[in-house]
């Protein structure tokens, strides 16, 4: 069953001064989903996150709040709250005061405020802090006030940009685990805006890639990961080796031969192509098979050399050059099969992958 | 080693000298006995103090709070908004504008008392006008009047009354507002409950750098105001310059540093209910 | 809305300006009187010039501020370095006391000034007056030089210190050409402050030093002075050049 949509903005624009920061932009979000817009600096996601709020007003283009045209509505009327990157935390008021604040405007009485502020204190972990004021916080304390007054207002959409990164990298992990937790309880429709991919991949259930004002690509985690639709999400997502291709011939509905590093490869792709195509071959660096050649095996990818190697820990990382002078990234993991194994400088080792684990797409032009 | 030395003995020699001794004097001469040829002579006498309860300088302590107070209120009303305004504009036009409004600060204070003598005078320009449009017969008399006295304590102080709100509004963090308006604060509210507290400390320091030496500011009282229109420090000068009785004077000044002591402490606490780290500490060094 | 606002503006700074402009505009006129312009005429000009006891009171206002505005910078300078950089006792009774002469209103500071002189037997005059200047612009000082040694790189001065130069040889060749924006800033600053005072002027000057406040507090209360003017428009001249010099040096300097 589709779920509602909940967000809708539709061909919006977005200029400061002569510069245009959104261009025909569209974004549906489905309702109780945790969306996140990823993208780097500059790339308008915050933008993107104050047109909802209202603190920005689009050129051309509408918002639909559940079915509402809320194009117009001033920030102060709209169902949506504001997890903001610094927090805005009152200094003047209490931790209470604060969290009570959207309650109060909204002219709820005072045993109900109480009520609601102590059980969003409760969630998110902070009964005990209700008197203290803002200055006397952590940061991951001021975050979780600031978590507490958003939706202590039941809002039907919340907004986090950036919440995370003022955070130590510990912190953040476990604010990621315990956001999504509070996400799932609460039900309310989570809208994140980070630059930071390994965030957006745990986090979300559908995450939006963006770059100079546009949509790259939205889909789940695993379909950004698996299959980035061009090459910016390609490269913006994890690290991905990429390979040039020629078409030469179809051999079957997904299947094509393609003239790969001067040999013929055979690769899989679901979109249409034609003997001629150039395409780009991507591979991610756990999905290479790296061999020794000193092994008695046959070799079945491409010659290459070890020029570097680094111990992660989980995975043994190494920088190979092939013959024609391209270097790809290859990650391994260790198993108990070869749990020592690791490769001297200029080794010389055969390149290869899984078959049907390459993800193929045309060259742009 | 000689040179730092140097540098710290000639702080402490200096401010010791010409700051600290002269206050702790001033405090001193306030309970000496007044005399005419000494100026001020032991014994020790609560006299002067006792005599700051006489009607007359009680009325004319009374009138300076009132005239000052006023001043101080015309100047917040109308430095509020506009700092409020120049605060929000972008850079450059802030710059000019608050260059715009120290250029009269720096012509010599005087003068520029004098020249609202040229205004509000019965040959001044706001008659000229008022006769010249026929609304009325006769000049109306403005100069030697109260209202002559808290006009020219206006042109001089308000300023001083712009420079620290417009730092108060500077402070200000755009995104509290922004906060605000996310969780539902009308214009008004978010007036009333975020921008009022937070600017408060600075409606303190402006208030006080009017306040206080608008009470002191005799030369707008000799000037504007004739001889019914006194300020504290027409008092204060009458007394060291004429009459010569210099406990009393002392006595006046030091009620006055009582003052501005009791409007610090005012200014301090207001910072840290807002929590900043304000007060002294802000401006000290 | 927009244009209460700038309506809103415009109507402060015309309160501010109107005195002064017609100050400007009566210099010129050839009427005594204020109210009516009788033709443009340089004939007050003249008769400032051939004033001269009010010429003696605006060159002794000169040189006061002068000499006033220097020593106070250099003293300043140094109260700045010392309290920025060394520990010594009293250093929170020496920025306090900075402090409280900054917030005192000028009538308290000039009786503070008379008493100690009285009390240590200056006579009241030349330096009485150059001395009384010097207090009062020393926080302004302080505070412009301290602000700007604050964004000091003190690995700079380590680096020094590392290589052997002596304290006087730190502030001389390092400290000070990097503040020198600050430096000349406080100048110009306790020149203006100096020129615009009157109150502590009024009380601790005497006889034989008379400065411009003074004299031309007994030419207004008087009646109309149109020389007076004429001094104003000098003034105001000299004033905006000083006050634009100074903002600009401030602003050229400041990204550091």
């Amino acid at each position: 069953m589709e779920q509602p949509r909940i967000l809708t903005l539709s061909n919006i624009t977005k200029r400061f001064a002569s510069q245009e920061v959104l261009t025909a932009f569209s974004l549906a979000i489905e309702d109780g989903e945790f969306f996140t817009i990823l993208g780097p600096s500059g790339c308008g996601k915050t933008t993107v996150l104050r047109l909802i709020a209202g603190f920005e007003q689009p050129d051309e283009g509408t918002l639909l709040l559940n079915g509402v045209d809320i194009t117009r509505m001033p920030a102060e009327q709209r169902p949506v709250n504001t997890v903001f990157q610094s927090y805005a935390l009152f200094p003047h008021m209490s931790v209470f005061d604060n969290v009570a604040f959207g309650l109060k405007m909204a002219g709820v009485g005072r045993q109900e405020t109480a009520d609601r502020v102590n059980e969003a204190l409760a969630m998110v972990r902070l009964s005990d802090y209700a008197m203290r004021k803002p200055h006397q916080l952590s940061g991951g304390q001021k975050q979780r006030v600031a978590m507490a007054r958003a939706i202590v207002n039941r809002p039907r959409v919340l907004l986090l940009d950036e919440s995370l990164s003022a955070l130590d990298h510990k912190l953040r992990q476990e604010m990621r685990i315990e956001l999504k937790q509070l996400q799932r309880k609460l039900g309310i429709t989570f809208v994140f805006v980070t630059h930071d991919q390994e965030e957006a991949l745990s986090m979300s259930d559908r995450l939006m890639v963006m770059n100079l004002g546009q949509a790259q690509q939205v889909g789940t985690p695993r379909e950004i990961y698996e299959s980035p639709r061009n090459l910016f999400v390609a490269q913006f997502i994890g690290e991905i080796n990429l390979f040039d291709a020629v078409i030469r011939e179809k051999l079957d509905e997904y299947h094509y031969e393609a003239e790969l590093l001067g040999e013929a490869k055979r690769i899989r792709c679901d979109r249409r192509l034609q003997p001629g195509d150039r395409v780009n071959v991507m591979l991610r660096p756990e999905d290479l098979r790296i061999h020794s050649l000193t092994d008695a095996t046959v070799p079945r990818g491409f010659p290459g050399r070890v020029m570097e190697r680094y111990y992660t820990g989980q995975t043994l990382n190494s920088l190979i050059m092939l013959e024609n002078g391209q270097t790809v990234t290859a990650h391994e993991f260790f198993d108990e099969d070869d749990p020592d194994f690791d490769y001297s400088i200029n080794e010389a080792v055969d390149v290869d992958w899984v078959a049907g684990w390459e993800h193929v797409i045309p060259v742009e032009s | 080693m000689q040179f730092r030395r140097f540098s710290i003995l000639l702080t402490l020699f200096w401010l010791g000298l010409f700051v600290l001794v002269p206050h702790l004097l001033v405090v001193l001469t306030s309970v000496m006995t007044p005399d005419s040829e000494h100026l001020a002579v032991w014994p020790v006498s609560g006299e002067s103090w006792y005599r700051l309860r006489e009607h007359l300088y009680l009325q004319v302590f009374w009138q300076s709070l009132w005239l000052s107070g006023i001043t101080t209120l015309i100047c917040l009303l109308v430095g509020y908004p506009f700092a409020f305004i120049i605060a929000k504009l972008p850079r450059l036009w802030r710059g000019v504008l608050l260059f715009l409004m120290i250029v009269p600060f720096w012509t010599n204070s005087l003068i520029r008392t004098y020249a609202i003598k040229l205004i509000l005078g019965n040959k001044g320009l706001v008659n000229s006008l008022l006769l010249g449009l026929g609304i009325v017969d006769e000049p109306v008399q403005l100069l030697y009047t109260e209202f002559a006295v808290i006009f020219g304590l206006v042109y001089v102080l308000l300023p001083f009354m712009v420079l620290p709100l417009v730092s108060g509004f500077d402070k200000l963090d755009e995104s509290l507002l922004e906060a605000a308006r996310d969780l539902g604060a009308g214009f008004w509210q978010r007036f009333r409950l975020i921008i009022l507290p937070l600017t408060m400390p600075g409606v303190i320091a402006g208030s006080l750098i009017v306040f206080l030496p608008a009470m002191g500011m005799f030369y707008v009282a000799d000037l504007l105001g004739g001889a019914k229109n006194l300020l504290l420090g027409n008092i204060i000068k009458n007394q060291f310059l004429v009459v010569r009785n210099w406990p009393f004077g002392s006595a006046f000044s030091v009620a006055l540093i009582l003052i501005m002591a009791l409007l610090m402490w005012l200014y301090f606490i207001a910072n840290r209910r807002i929590n900043r780290q304000g007060g002294l500490q802000d401006e000290s060094l | 809305m927009k244009a209460f606002r700038w309506g809103f503006v415009t109507l402060v700074f015309v309160y501010l300006y109107l005195p002064i402009a017609l100050l400007v505009i009566n210099s010129f006129n050839v009427s005594k009187y204020g109210h009516e312009w009788r033709g443009f005429s340089l004939k007050w000009y003249e008769k400032l010039a051939g004033n001269d006891a009010l010429m003696q009171a605006f060159t002794n206002s000169l040189v006061i501020a002068t000499l006033a505005a220097t020593a106070a910078t250099i003293i300043g300078t140094l109260m700045a370095l010392a309290i920025y950089r060394y520990r010594f006792p009293l250093r929170k009774t020496a920025s306090g006391l900075l402090f409280v002469v900054m917030l005192s209103p000028d009538i308290v500071l000039a009786i503070t000034f008379l008493v100690i002189f009285i009390a240590l037997g200056i006579q009241l005059g030349f330096w009485s007056l150059l001395i009384a200047h010097i207090t009062f612009c020393l926080p302004f000082v302080v505070v412009t030089v301290y602000a700007q040694l604050n964004g000091f790189d003190k690995n700079l001065l380590e680096a020094a210190q590392d290589l052997g130069a002596s304290e006087s040889r730190i502030f001389l060749r390092i400290i000070l050409p990097l503040v020198m924006p600050a430096v000349v800033a406080s100048w110009l600053l306790s020149f203006t402050l100096s020129l615009d005072d009157v109150i502590i002027s009024s009380f601790v000057t005497g006889p034989g030093f008379e400065i411009l406040p003074i004299r031309v507090f007994s030419m207004v209360k008087v009646g109309v002075s149109p020389e007076v003017n004429v001094l104003a428009t000098l003034l105001l001249v000299i004033s905006l050049t000083l006050v634009t010099l100074s903002t600009l040096l401030l602003k050229r300097k400041k990204p550091q």
